[in-house]
């Protein structure tokens, strides 16, 4: 049973202490360590683990932002992916959920026109923006039903899977037609490292970049334009007041003074 | 054109509401408040009674729908139900829960609305129309600009307080009817986890054990400690890697985000991406037996000492003030 998957990843900060740019009120990540946002590394891994279980699937990694972004691709394609697309250019810039989602979508249909595309992958949130509502946005502009939070993917053939989906109170066991968009979380896998022989594939890859043009957006419905909220400025948020430290000459006598002060502070 | 009204969305799930949707209603009446429109609740699933109840807790009228097609969570029924209710009230403001089930139908609905979607969100300002949320895993606090006329937004859990509920409280109670179209998902089962245990969601208090606790025999203190508190029980990434607990007690960047009033940490270090899912507690009580880790740093209350000597005298103190016979 082949398969044709896509996987949506993204390139981020690596680093969650990012500054903020006293000008513009806005992060500054430039010159900061980008890599594949760690939550995709779980939807890659998922992927490949479909691909080999089932011969003949594909993976295609798909990832939107500026050209540089060709590195999350061929990180993907070290996993095991077998093909990236970039989706890039000044149009594509600068867009929030809404629009980056509406891009990638465009894509997953020109994808799924040259072959059709069985299952969408993509991970549980990024550590930049932290909204996870990318996958679901893709899902619905696609109009394909999905799920996020899914925590294992029991069973799929080339019309439906069964996934167990994470809610808060338990787990819930649906049954989706594909294509369908999967939003996966930490506990479905154990993501590989690049193997010798995915950097060697990876090195050779060509990567194809799709403009705004190659996905017949309109200007005003791509990037900045296109977009239906806007990060006005960001900032840290205010430091913790100072605490108090509790000790007493025994661990009987802390224990003590420990319950005595929430008691005090109405915290039990 | 027509008045526009604040929308709640109260997803009932096994059949009941969930504390947050009266901390919706919270949100939603304050912002209904400031701009004098109309607070409208669309339950989800539910009775005409559970209706009546969101009409005690604030709202001015309330939708319902019921039926098979949305007794379990269906991201596309349930979006199709949402999207009806929008139709016919024209929100200003759309509010969801910021559960699993709140984000998938929050995605759906922006899309289809053509509006701006903002998740997680701690604070909402009328005046501007902006609202915050934490980006960077808590290092920063974004404010966000819609640029819609429709602004869906998930609260997080714990921000606002659960608007009371006052008998008698009048208001209209509506059914919407509901004919789902065709979905390409379909409910089979669901499977309770681990039955009587707090959800770490909406707990007030917390009692989370990291890689101090030593192995999974450690966490029946944390248990014991959680249930003399009446907290839940969380736990560190370490812990769940080490496979000491399941996942779903994780806290943090790959796990889950927690507001409680009390977070007691006991053997966590306090990592950047431990302290991304509850740095926003109102207390944190650290029990370490290293004074300088960052744990020990952000805490309200820190205690230096080995958690597992200490942890039986804080519970046989606390049953000693509640009166309860110490066990020898
Ligand atoms: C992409 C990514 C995502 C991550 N997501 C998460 C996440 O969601 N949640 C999370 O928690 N972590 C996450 N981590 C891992 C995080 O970086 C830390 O490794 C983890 O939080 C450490 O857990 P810990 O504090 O329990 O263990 P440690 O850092 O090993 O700390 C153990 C602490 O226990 C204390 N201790 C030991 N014995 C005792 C005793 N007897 N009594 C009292 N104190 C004792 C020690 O002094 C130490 O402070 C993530 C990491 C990455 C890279």
């Amino acid at each position: 049973m082949a398969l044709n998957i896509v996987v949506c990843v993204k390139n981020t900060p690596s680093t969650l202490a990012v500054p903020v740019d006293a000008a513009t009120g806005l992060p500054k990540t430039a010159g900061l360590v980008f890599a594949m946002n760690p939550f995709d590394e779980y939807a890659v891994e998922e992927a490949v683990r479909i691909k080999e279980k089932n011969p003949g699937t594909t993976v295609t990694a798909l990832a939107l932002g500026p050209e540089s972004d060709h590195a999350v691709l061929r990180d993907a394609i070290s996993r095991g992916c077998d093909a990236g697309v970039l989706l890039s250019g000044p149009e594509l810039q600068g867009g929030d959920a809404f629009a980056i989602s509406r891009a990638l979508a465009a894509a997953i249909k020109k994808l799924n026109g040259q072959k059709p595309v069985h299952l969408l992958l993509f991970g549980k949130n990024t550590n930049d923006d932290n909204s996870g509502t990318v996958g679901g946005q893709v899902a619905a502009w696609l109009d394909w039903p999905g799920a996020l939070s899914v925590k294992k993917i029991e069973s799929i053939d080339e019309s439906s899977a069964v996934l167990w989906r994470m809610m808060e109170d338990g787990v819930d066991k649906v049954k989706v037609q594909l294509p369908a968009a999967v939003g996966t979380v930490k506990e479905i896998n154990e993501p590989r490292v690049p193997s010798l022989r995915g950097k060697m594939a990876a090195k050779k890859a060509s990567i194809p970049t799709w403009t705004a043009a190659d996905l017949a957006l309109k200007p005003e419905d791509a990037g900045a334009a296109g977009a239906r909220v806007k990060l006005a400025r960001s900032s840290a948020p205010p430091p913790r007041p100072a605490g108090t430290r509790i000790a007493g000459a025994t661990a009987a006598q802390t224990a003590e003074k420990l319950v005595a002060t929430l008691v005090e502070r109405k915290l039990i | 054109m027509s008045q526009q009204k604040i929308l709640v969305v109260a997803l009932m799930q096994r059949g009941a509401a969930s504390p947050a949707t009266y901390e919706l209603l919270t949100a939603g009446r304050s912002l209904a408040n400031a701009l004098k429109q109309p607070l409208v609740a669309f339950q989800v699933g539910g009775t005409a009674e559970s209706a009546r109840e969101l009409v005690e807790r604030g709202a001015d009228r309330v939708l319902w729908s019921g039926g098979a097609a949305l007794q379990d969570f269906n991201d596309e029924l349930h979006a199709q139900a949402v999207l009806a209710a929008a139709a016919q009230e024209k929100p200003s403001w759309l509010l969801l829960p910021a559960s699993v089930a709140g984000r998938s139908l929050a995605c759906r609905v922006a899309v289809k609305l053509g509006a701006g979607l903002a998740t997680d969100v701690n604070e909402i300002d009328p005046a501007s129309g902006t609202v915050k949320r934490s980006h960077y895993s808590g290092n920063l606090q974004a404010t966000m600009e819609f640029k819609s006329e429709v602004r869906v937004v998930t609260v997080q859990g714990m921000v606002f307080p659960q608007a009371p509920r006052q008998a008698g409280r009048s208001g209209e109670v509506a059914e919407l009817a509901f004919a789902p179209a065709a979905a390409g998902m379909e409910f089979l089962s669901f499977q309770a986890e681990e039955a009587g245990e707090i959800d770490l969601g909406g707990a007030e208090r917390i009692v989370s054990g990291g890689r101090g606790v030593g192995g999974p025999d450690g966490f029946k203190l944390i248990r014991d400690l959680a249930h003399a508190l009446g907290a839940a029980v969380a736990a560190s990434r370490a812990a769940v890697d080490s496979g000491w607990i399941p996942y779903r007690h994780q806290v943090g960047l790959t796990g889950r985000t927690v507001r409680p009033k009390l977070y007691v940490a006991c053997g966590i270090s306090g990592q950047i991406q431990h302290l991304a899912g509850m740095s926003t507690a109102g207390s944190i009580v650290a029990i370490n037996m290293d004074p300088e880790c960052p744990m020990m740093q952000q805490a309200t209350i820190s205690v230096v000492g080995d958690m597992f000597e200490l942890i039986p005298l804080v519970i046989a103190e606390i049953k000693k003030r509640r009166g309860a016979p110490v066990a020898a």
